[in-house]
């Protein structure tokens, strides 16, 4: 029972927030007993002055998180709306829009973050769940521990050096050209980390009792893994992957360097450059002085959050919806 | 229960991704027609060409006059910088570069390399670099050479400097701090810019002139857009860009006096310029010499030519029958005309004949 | 079940097995071959590298004697993300209180999911945001700050209008706030109840409640969060890229924190049209590495934090 609630009001904190979700759970109840504790001093009017002073500057600070973001949402929406409604910026292309005219819309880019987030996902998760099964189910010793020393490493890696990495791999050193695919290597290394750590909590919280009660009545290990443990942590996995899948959508720099963006739809991951929502917003960023291409800035940056959100949602529901299940 | 829940929400979300996919469309409509020539055939397939943001407008209108004519073609132009430009095209990840400086040896024998035949310069577009100033006060400034140079290395730090007052005799010049911006990165636009510096100004000009900058003050930010966009938010700045940004952006422009009297930088000035340009490459590679030193009265001096880097031959003959068809439209006379309004200068008869005879030779 | 399907099932179980050491083991060569593959292309250029690559200000990396070195890199990057972290940790501590021990119960839930809000915006979005909204806001405060207290080193006027260490530190700061938040947000929320109650039964305010109960408790956790929020701000590209103002090349060097410079990641994507040989790839990566290396030290630290306070615990 103390599992479900815990595993619950994880998720529901966990929020958006991969990190968060990475590292959380390690932090298990605690004991302060060694540390002795401030003496407390009686009743003077400071400590009440102090008590109301910490109140105030509590809800200061709450206050002050909130600018940025009203403001920052503020902006973005303000700006941005307009084109979003146009009935052409879901349905149409930038093909044979320049930056001073208006029209056409942004189903090129929003394929192209889609496809790239997909393939993404499609290498990361077998590769990032199965790793967290081997270090949650199968590893002991030295090797799971060079895995995970491995895996911290890989969360440490500046996205614009893994990017770098892809490129002198794949351009440098291979000779191949700039393609979505090359993007969604370096988003790969990105993603994997973040897989492996959220899958590894969510298993970590199915209890040994459903292995034992399963192994006690003949189940190979394999089927208890299968039928038995993935499906109870199975929607904390898919949250984990959508938040990671969200923080991959709205990562720019590996695409700076290896992927040009193009106005025209183009789906095609191994020839030819492919427009994603960042890189739209990038090319338009170069145009600082024309009010056409700064609306559709706007307007891209609006489009590329509200994806990021809906993914981020749809994570939060399933992690609100279930949890580890008994 | 739960997973099939799950399963409902996700397979939700890629339907929605699907049919998103599905119902998308390049055939904008678009309010200007095609200027495109009518002899122009029509290869289909994709070109991808990166390189020099001083083009950028200019490619662009023709890229869409050519995809308005030839709908089963594909021109993509990442303005990344002239850079970039000869890097992608030497690491064969474009099919042509733009550049605004004529490769160097060693690059050109890289692209020979790249395209198993020679690489040549197209002259396409002239553009001229304008130095910007952002003091609304000021509708007009005059400088020259001397004085320019000795702004952008910081020798001269306030607007009020006698230097300046002496050539701008009537105005008032405010008590104002001068704020230099300057390219970030690896640029055409320096390249010319401080080429004409070290041409016009002699010996006032004390540091190296290449693609980089060397100057010793100021703050650097990447490409026209981003020096556009710092210099428009201080009050007192003064860069140099291509001219469409200044203008787009609303900023100063100075007139250059070469000592024949201060010149504006307009069409025909820069036009003026660059008929005294000079092809410097034997044949159909045609780099010029511009001469930024120039004292022609009339003719505004800071000019760039920005060259398409092309393979004499192509390995893949499609390719190269688009890049052919493509570069004819570009260079033909209707569409360099269309420039003009761009702020582009045409290229001089002479010059345009040799281009498109060299087009003509790709293999 | 019959000894057929009992031995299938245990083939089953050895590939089931073999696959999942199998990934993890993908994943242990890829990692190992990122960091070969980075190393062994940083280190031709480092040694054909003329200048001291951790003492020089210089950064030349083409041609025969490449010259470069990433002090200022290395100052703009920690004195932007130090800046950051000086603010969004207080601030982020702060919030996770209020959440979890101020904030009525029907706001709690609404506040920490509107902060975590603020960490599902892209981050090129806080670029865009940063170099066209924030910037004329930040600027007044550091001229006003500059005009008060320039005797200071780190707050002398400089020429520079632009992304200052200061300004880039600010967005940062925003950046991370989120990251901060959560996770302290979550430590608080496990302080035993006992405790409090405890600190509570004693005649202790609120305020002395969490400072005697609540603030112990968590401090590993905040120290760990900070940690993860610094790698978060020493490797963020696309934001600062957008607002830094390079310093020209001979510009005299100044601790002022109004100056301008570049952070390891936005001369990487800066520049990235530079990659053109692998000398000048090999300069680049090479910093790159660095950026790896403390990134790295800075979340192993925040790793060992964890883990020494899990096993305390056990």
């Amino acid at each position: 029972m103390t599992a479900t609630s815990a595993s619950r009001a994880g998720a529901e904190l966990s929020g958006p927030f991969s990190f968060a979700s990475r590292t959380a759970y390690h932090v298990e109840a605690a004991d302060v007993a060694t540390e002795e504790p401030p003496k407390l001093t009686r009743g003077s009017a400071i400590r009440r002055v102090k008590d109301v002073v910490a109140k105030v500057v509590m809800w200061a600070a709450f206050g002050l998180a909130l600018i940025p973001l009203a403001w920052i949402l503020y902006t973005v929406v303000s700006n941005g709306v307009e084109l979003l409604l146009a009935s052409t910026w879901w349905t149409n292309s930038q093909r044979n829009i320049n930056a001073t005219d208006a029209g056409g819309g942004a189903v090129h880019a929003i394929q192209g973050t889609l496809i790239q987030a997909g393939v993404t996902g499609a290498i990361s998760v077998p590769v990032g769940v199965f790793t967290a099964i081997y270090l949650v189910e199968y590893g002991r010793g030295r090797l799971a521990r060079a895995i995970s020393f491995m895996v911290d490493i890989l969360s440490g890696v500046p996205s614009i050096v893994a990017a770098l990495f892809v490129y002198a791999v794949w351009v440098t050193t291979l000779g191949f050209q700039r393609v979505g695919f090359a993007v969604c290597l370096a988003l790969v290394l990105l993603m994997i980390p973040v897989v492996v750590r959220s899958t590894e909590e969510m298993l970590k919280l199915v209890p040994n009792e459903l292995r034992e009660a399963s192994y006690a009545l003949g189940v190979p290990k394999w089927i208890t893994i299968t039928k038995v443990v993935l499906p109870t942590a199975f929607s904390g996995i898919v949250t984990g992957v959508l938040l990671g899948l969200a923080r991959v959508m709205g990562e720019t720099a590996p695409l700076l360097i290896l992927g040009p963006y193009t106005k025209n739809i183009a789906t095609n991951l191994f020839d030819g450059y492919m427009p994603t929502l960042p890189t739209m917003i990038n090319q338009d960023r170069t145009e600082l002085g024309i009010d056409t291409a700064v609306d559709r800035m706007w307007a891209s940056a609006l489009t590329l959050i509200l994806l990021v959100l809906l993914l981020n949602l749809i994570g939060r529901l399933l992690a609100r919806r279930s949890g580890v299940r008994h | 229960m739960t997973i099939t829940r799950s399963h409902a929400v996700i397979a939700l979300a890629m339907t929605g991704a699907l049919a998103l996919g599905a119902c998308g469309t390049d055939a904008n409509k678009t309010s200007t027609g095609g200027s495109g020539a009518a002899s122009t055939d029509c290869p289909t397939g994709t070109l991808k060409a990166e390189g020099s943001s001083a083009q950028k407008a200019a490619i662009e209108a023709a890229i869409k006059s050519f995809q308005t004519t030839c709908t089963g073609a594909t021109v993509n132009y990442a303005a990344t910088g002239s850079g970039a430009g000869i890097k992608q095209f030497i690491a064969a990840q474009v099919d042509f570069g733009g550049t605004d400086s004529a490769l160097k040896d060693d690059e050109a024998a890289s692209a020979a390399t790249t395209c198993a035949a020679p690489a040549w310069h197209l002259p396409m577009v002239t553009g001229p670099v304008g130095v910007a100033y952002n003091l609304p006060s000021l509708p007009s400034l005059v400088l020259n050479a001397d004085v320019t140079a000795k702004i952008f290395l910081g020798q001269i730090t306030m607007w009020n400097d006698p230097a300046l007052a002496a050539i701008n005799p009537g105005v008032t010049l405010p008590d104002k701090k001068i704020s230099v911006f300057f390219r970030s990165d690896d640029s055409g636009t320096t390249d010319n810019f401080t080429k004409y510096l070290k041409a016009a100004a002699g010996s006032s000009w004390t540091v190296e002139s290449g693609k980089k900058w060397n100057g010793t003050v100021g703050e650097g930010k990447p490409q026209n857009a981003g020096v556009a966009t710092a210099a428009k938010g201080v009050e007192g700045s003064i860069a140099y860009l291509e001219w469409s940004y200044i203008t787009q952006n609303k900023l100063g422009l100075a007139k250059i006096d070469t000592g024949s009297g201060p010149v504006e930088l307009t069409s025909a000035s820069v036009g003026k310029m660059i008929e005294t340009a000079k092809q410097k490459g034997s044949g159909n590679d045609l780099s010029l010499t511009l001469d930024y030193a120039t004292k022609t009265p009339g003719a505004y001096p800071i000019n760039l030519v920005t060259y398409e880097v092309v393979c004499s031959t192509y390995k893949d003959p499609a390719k190269g029958k688009l890049v052919k068809a493509f570069l004819t439209h570009f260079s033909s006379v209707e569409t360099q005309k269309s420039l003009e309004s761009l702020g582009y200068a045409p290229l001089p008869a002479s010059i345009e004949a040799k281009v498109q005879t060299a087009i003509a030779a790709i293999g | 079940m019959d000894d057929r399907g009992r031995s299938t099932g245990r083939r089953a179980d050895r590939l089931f097995s073999f696959a999942s050491q199998g990934a993890g083991v993908t994943v242990l060569v890829l990692v190992t071959l990122v960091c070969v593959f980075l190393v062994s292309q940083a280190i031709p250029a480092l040694a054909r590298n003329e200048a001291s690559f951790l003492t020089s200000r210089e950064w030349t990396v083409g041609g025969d004697a490449p010259r470069f070195g990433i002090l200022e890199l290395l100052w703009t990057t920690t004195a932007a993300s130090v800046i950051a972290m000086l603010v969004a940790v207080p601030v982020g501590v702060c919030v996770a209180l209020f959440i979890t021990e101020y904030a009525p119960q029907w706001l709690r839930r609404p506040a920490g999911n509107l902060v975590d809000l603020l960490a599902a915006v892209p981050s090129i979005v806080y670029g865009l945001w940063g170099l066209i909204v924030f910037r004329p806001i930040v600027r007044p405060i550091e001229d006003w700050l500059s005009s008060r207290l320039s005797w200071l080193p780190i707050f002398e006027p400089t020429g520079i209008t632009g992304g200052t260490i200061f300004f880039i530190g600010f967005v940062l700061a925003i950046m991370i706030l989120p990251i901060v938040t959560a996770i302290s947000r979550e430590v608080f929320a496990q302080t035993p109840t006992t405790h409090k109650e405890g600190a509570l039964a004693l005649g202790a305010t609120k305020w002395e409640m969490i400072h005697t109960a609540v603030l112990p408790f968590g401090k590993p956790g905040v120290i760990s969060a900070a940690m993860l929020a610094l790698g978060r701000a020493l490797g963020e590209t696309i934001a600062v890229t957008f607002i830094v103002s390079t310093l020209a090349v001979g510009s005299d060097w100044t601790w002022s924190l109004f100056n301008g410079g570049e952070t390891f990641a936005s001369r990487i994507a800066n520049n990235a049209a530079e990659f053109d040989s692998p000398q000048k790839t090999g300069a680049f990566i090479a910093a790159g590495l660095v950026l790896f290396i403390l990134t790295f030290v800075v979340n192993a630290i925040a790793r060992v934090v964890i883990e020494r306070r899990k096993a305390f615990t056990e």
